[in-house]
C-alpha cells in the first residue's frame, strides 16, 4: 500500500464527512515519485469545542509511524463541519520549498 | 551539565514569544518555518528564535517534550501554539497577534 494509501486509511478513523490527502513531495527537494511531503484537509464533528493544537496532535498522534519513518512534512487543515462550510471549502496553499529538506 | 531537555525547558520558560525553526528568521531553510515567522514578525514584537538546524540535540528532544513532531513550532507563555498551518490560520483571522502582543506585555512587566 502507498504511504498515501495508509494515510488516508488511518485517519478514516475520525469518521471524516470530507477526507483529502495530497502529495506535494514533487514541489520539495526529494527524488521524483517521493511519499515525503503530504497535505491532509479532514472535516470531521469530533473537532468541535478542540483547540487547533489538540486537533493536530490527535492526528500526529494516528499518523506516528509514518511520521518517524518516511513522512518528512505533514501540512494539517482540520475542520469542524461548520468551519468547513463558512470556508466555502477551501483549504490554504502550503508554502514553497526553501530547498532545506534534506539539511 | 544539563540535559538537552532541561535546556529546551528552560528557553520555553524564559523567553514568552519563542519559535523553532529550520534556519533564522533572516534565512529560513524551509518554506514552513518561513511563513510561520514572517506571520510573527509581523506581530512586531521581539521574539527569540532556535535555529534547530544548528542544535540538533533540540532537534531531536523536543518533538518528545513538546508532543509535536515537526517544525516549526511557535511558543508563547510557556504554551505550544502549534505549526505552520496553525499560526498563519491565527495571523489571517488576527488572534495571533493579540497573543503575541499580551506575551510582549507579560515579559515588560517581568523585566
Amino acid at each position: 500500500m502507498s504511504i498515501q494509501a495508509q494515510i488516508e486509511e488511518k485517519l478514516k478513523t475520525l469518521s471524516p464527512t470530507w477526507l483529502t490527502v495530497e502529495n506535494e513531495s514533487h514541489r520539495h527537494n526529494v527524488p521524483a515519485d517521493s511519499e515525503t511531503h503530504f497535505k491532509v484537509t479532514l472535516v470531521s464533528a469530533r473537532f468541535e469545542g478542540m483547540m487547533p493544537v489538540k486537533r493536530h496532535q490527535q492526528l500526529y498522534a494516528l499518523l506516528a509511524d509514518e511520521l518517524a519513518g518516511p513522512v518528512h512534512a505533514l501540512a494539517l487543515h482540520p475542520y469542524t463541519p461548520d468551519e468547513w462550510q463558512a470556508r466555502g471549502g477551501q483549504r490554504p496553499d502550503s508554502p514553497d520549498c526553501r530547498g532545506g529538506s534534506e539539511a | 551539565m544539563s540535559t538537552t531537555v532541561e535546556n529546551i525547558q528552560q528557553q520555553i520558560s524564559e523567553n514568552p514569544i519563542l519559535i523553532y525553526m529550520k534556519g533564522t528568521p533572516q534565512l529560513p531553510q524551509c518554506g514552513f518555518s518561513a511563513q510561520t515567522v514572517q506571520a510573527l514578525m509581523a506581530c512586531g514584537e521581539r521574539f527569540a528564535f532556535v535555529n534547530v538546524l544548528d542544535n540538533p540535540d533540540i532537534r531531536a528532544e523536543l518533538p518528545k517534550v513538546a508532543n509535536w513532531p515537526t517544525f516549526p513550532q511557535l511558543w508563547l507563555n510557556g504554551e505550544l501554539v502549534g505549526g505552520c498551518d496553525i499560526v498563519v490560520e491565527m495571523y489571517q483571522n488576527g488572534e495571533l497577534e493579540k497573543l503575541v502582543k499580551d506575551a510582549a506585555a507579560k515579559q515588560q512587566d517581568d523585566a
